[in-house]
């Protein structure tokens, strides 16, 4: 029963400005991951909600109550750590009844509570061990069944996957999103990969150089990126753009052919994705340069005036590098950006 | 002719390296050893085989010197004298200087590197010299002539390094512990109890201790702030003119000797503590 | 409790006892050696200086930090490369390696005053070996040589230790692809000594030499039980000073001379093993 509020919040560390001016809304139950680059500000977004950071300015609201004055341990939130801060002299079972154990619950219901969630994370047969006697997937199953213990009305994750091989991260996002949906918790989930984003969040908020840029569902950042930032983030590889100058009525030169888009007096960056090409008698003039076979799919790196731009096209093609392309793209996906705001435009 | 088999033959000389290797080992460890041999044979000897020529180069075990030490007036008490001062010294300055040293690992704050300063600056300090005016102060304060007031002067000389490795100690506990432990519902002391000091404990020991020998091993502030209740150190120093040589070495041997086990007891934190505390 | 506040009440007690006890007794030394009765003179540094027994003094002490401090470095570096190469018996060897960092001055004093008396255990050997008849009195002002080379190998032996302990916890610190790297480019263990150890081991060199140099200009006990009065440091002048003397205000001015060469030579050290902003590990 917790919607999060963040209200103006900034945060300077000396003369450096790590978050300028967050606002953002996380509905009750809601798996919110904030996704960027290394160095944007999503951990320290994450710490000020946590308490373990004061924010410069602004406010923080929890279930409608105001707690940025207040110690971590007073805003019902638990937390999942990059590198699982798993206390090495407890065992298992000690770290994750220690905040059952704060709170003074009787014994057996720590018991209880401890099998419980050990169980949920499939680490009932660990509860005797220590730490160090744990692998780095153990001890993070450890790390989330403590915040889950806990029984939180938010739960916030750093990174929590980050430091696990391939296999066990893919794993593990499914098992995590699968024990947060049955939990009932609002959930905020950090991370810089954006496979992990889209496949666990109800929304994204999409953070560059210390601002949220968008934050929509999954879908809707990647389908209808809000600035130019967002389209080149997202999406593997990302969205392609070229200058487009305006030919009056809605009509624009893009890459030496006419395309319909929006009235607009101005130059503009038409974008597209890479998948939304397809090859036709009539479009782009596109000269392949770098030909990658990816198995399902061919990925063209092109030229078109000079400007970088990939094309996704079935693996059956064959296209050699110095091959001339026309390139069709889809209508209904063509993206326009304002390249002074770098906005995208309606 | 051995340079043309070496050559020509590099499975010798690795062993030719090796051998020379262990010797080496074998030659710096009897170096430290062999000294603190012939004061054992020295304190285990008679008094009368101590002070005649040639020696033994075998232990006799005769308890002649030591129970002479034993009984010789004032050295019991200074024994006394040199253990409450040496624990006093370990208790002041773990807890004058933990809190310090938990400070410089866990906060940035205006004036840090000022305050590391002045710690390593005591630390290139010809510090007992300071006992000259503090004799004074002493005086003035009934301190003088104290147990209390040499631990004071002690933890003055312990406690940059005290700081130093609790530094260097807490640094080695990731914060993310203490984190942790405040989003599970402890404050910062109880944080601090059930966390750190859990972790910690066995370090600070190690430091305790490694204070208790700087106070313990410490001549010349205990020469001149004592004079009723000297301490081993002082006693010893006093009477190196006139005593006999058994007294010197039964002496010396019991200053070594609680020395050899709180380094044998702290060897595994010897190299951590000093680890981060150079950087 | 304000997290601003917090470090600074955590500081306040050692701050409060080294102001009482540092910074304080600093300023009566101060105060002392600059003063003859209620007047200020630099009296007390001209008396001390033109004592018969100051030049010797500071020679003494000089020479003996000069001999002892540059073998101990050497020593503690190569007692220190050859246990990081050590597999079996680290923990023996490097236990044994400490152990006089327990040993007081004064008990490492009485140590070699075992080996180098006139009945003591260099004589026995000697006589046992027919190389003299009569056992020679080594600590006398017959043998100024011999005291020095007592006192000397006696503070070498004691205080290597310290060297030691903080030269292998820096090249702990150093990562072992350094080392690694350097062999793949062909370095030979000499050059990787040379070229990766040293430069990486600047600050504790630095600490380790700070250290003791400082503590060499203090040295006393070991003076004290080996020479007597036959080799005259600035410690012991302090100390004569003060007791024999009653003179604490020539005492205070020569605890500041003392000082005065200690921080110069820190400085000295500072500087001349400074690392580059930035070239830390
Ligand atoms: N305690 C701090 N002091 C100074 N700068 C900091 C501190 N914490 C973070 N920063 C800076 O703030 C920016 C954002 O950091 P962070 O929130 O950790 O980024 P992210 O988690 O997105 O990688 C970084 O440029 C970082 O250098
Ligand atoms: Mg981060």
């Amino acid at each position: 029963m917790a919607v999060i509020e963040i209200k103006n919040v900034a945060k300077t560390f000396g003369a450096y400005t790590a978050l300028h001016d967050i606002n953002l809304t996380i509905q009750d139950q809601e798996f919110m991951v904030l996704l960027g680059a290394s160095g944007c500000g999503k951990t320290t977004l994450l710490r000020i909600i946590a308490g373990l950071e004061t924010a410069t300015t602004g406010e923080v609201w929890i279930g409608g109550r105001r707690v940025d004055h207040l110690p971590p341990k007073d805003r019902g939130i638990a937390m999942v750590f990059q590198n699982y801060a798993v206390f090495p002299h407890l065992t298992v079972f000690e770290n994750i009844g220690f905040g059952l154990r704060m709170q003074k619950l009787p014994n057996d219901e720590v018991k209880r509570r401890v099998e419980r969630t050990a169980g949920l994370m499939h680490i009932d047969q660990l509860l005797k061990r220590y730490s160090g006697e744990l692998s780095g997937g153990q001890r993070q199953r450890v790390a989330v069944a403590r915040a889950l213990a806990m029984e939180p009305d938010v739960i916030l994750m750093d990174e929590p996957l980050s430091n696990l091989d391939a296999l066990l991260r893919m794993e593990m996002r499914a098992e995590l999103k699968g024990v947060l949906a049955e939990s009932n918790t609002t959930a905020i989930y950090v991370t810089h990969d954006q496979v992990e984003a889209m496949s666990m969040a109800d929304r994204i908020s999409v953070m560059h150089k210390g601002e949220i840029v968008q934050a929509a569902t999954p879908l809707e950042v990647y389908r209808n990126p809000a600035a130019e930032f967002v389209a080149g983030f997202i999406g593997n590889p990302p969205m392609n753009f070229l200058p487009a100058t305006p030919k009056g009525a809605g009509k624009w030169a893009v890459g030496g052919q006419v395309i319909d888009g929006p009235q607009k007096n101005k130059a503009l960056n038409f974008a597209i994705r890479p998948e939304d090409l397809r090859l036709a008698d009539s479009g782009l003039t596109a000269r392949a340069k770098v030909v990658e076979p990816l198995g399902a799919h061919l990925l063209v790196t092109c030229d078109i005036d000079g400007a970088l731009f990939r094309a996704v096209l079935d693996s059956d093609m064959t296209v050699k590098p110095g091959d001339t392309l026309t390139l069709a793209p889809q209508p209904d996906r063509v993206r326009w950006f304002d390249p002074d705001t770098t906005r995208a435009v309606a | 002719m051995t340079a043309v088999t070496t050559d020509a033959n590099p499975q010798d000389a690795r062993k030719a390296g090796r051998i020379v290797y262990l010797a080496a080992v074998v030659l710096l460890c009897a170096w430290v050893l062999v000294p603190l041999y012939f004061l054992l044979i020295n304190t285990l000897s008679s008094p009368e085989a101590v002070n005649s020529f040639p020696k033994s180069f075998f232990p006799a075990f005769d308890l002649g010197s030591l129970t002479f030490f034993a009984n010789f007036g004032g050295m019991l008490s200074a024994l006394k004298n040199s253990i409450i001062v040496a624990a006093l010294t370990m208790v002041l300055s773990i807890l004058i200087g933990a809190p310090a040293g938990y400070a410089l690992s866990r906060f940035d704050f205006r004036g840090k590197e000022l305050f590391r300063l002045l710690i390593l600056l005591t630390r290139a300090f010809p510090l007992p010299l300071l006992a000259l005016p503090l004799a004074v102060l002493f005086i003035r304060t009934g301190l003088d002539d104290t147990a209390l007031g040499l631990a004071l002067v002690h933890t003055t000389l312990a406690i940059p390094f005290a700081v130093l490795i609790t530094f260097s100690l807490f640094s080695g506990i990731p914060i993310e512990l203490e984190e942790a432990a405040w989003t599970l519902g402890c404050t910062r002391l109880t944080a601090f109890t059930k966390v750190v000091l859990p972790l910690i404990l066995p370090g600070i020991t190690a430091s305790a201790i490694f204070a208790f020998v700087i106070s313990w091993n410490e001549v010349f502030a205990a020469a001149v702030l004592t004079i009723e209740n000297r301490t081993l150190t002082a006693f010893l120093l006093q009477t190196l003119g006139e005593a006999p040589l058994h007294l010197k070495f039964a002496g010396g041997f019991i200053l070594v000797v609680p020395a050899l086990i709180f380094i044998f007891a702290v060897r595994k934190y010897l190299f951590a503590m000093w680890g981060i505390a150079n950087r | 409790m304000n997290a601003r506040l917090l470090p600074y009440v955590l500081i306040l007690p050692v701050t409060l006892f080294l102001a009482v006890f540092f910074l304080y007794p600093f300023a009566l030394v101060a105060k002392q050696a600059f003063t003859q009765g209620a007047e200020f003179t630099f009296a007390n540094f001209r008396d001390v200086a033109s004592h018969w027994k100051f030049p010797i003094s500071l020679k003494n002490t000089m020479l003996l930090a000069a001999a002892v401090v540059p073998v101990q470095l050497a020593l503690a570096l190569l007692m220190a490369t050859m246990v990081n190469r050590m597999k079996k018996g680290r923990d023996l060897v490097l236990y044994v390696w400490t152990i006089p960092l327990g040993i007081s001055d004064l008990a490492a004093g009485i140590i070699w005053l075992a080996i180098f008396e006139q009945s003591g255990f260099l004589n026995s050997m000697m006589s046992g070996l027919g190389l003299v008849d009569q056992p020679v009195n080594f600590l006398s002002y017959q043998n100024p040589m011999m005291v020095f080379v007592a006192i000397a190998l006696a503070e070498i032996w004691r205080a290597t230790a310290i060297m030691l302990v903080i030269l292998v916890a820096g090249i702990g610190l150093i990562p072992k692809e350094y080392y690694e790297a350097a062999e793949v480019f062909g370095a030979s263990p000499w050059q990787r000594f040379l070229r990766v150890t040293l430069p990486l081991l600047r600050p504790s060199l630095q600490t380790a030499l700070i250290l003791r140099v400082v503590l060499a200009f203090e040295v006393f006990a070991v003076v004290a039980a080996l020479g007597g009065t036959l080799f005259p440091v600035l410690m012991g002048e302090i100390y004569s000073y003060q007791f024999d003397l009653q003179n604490g205000n020539a005492a205070a001015a020569l605890a500041l001379i003392v000082l005065g060469i200690s921080i110069v030579f820190t400085l000295v050290i500072l500087r001349a093993l400074r690392v580059p902003k930035g070239a830390t590990i």
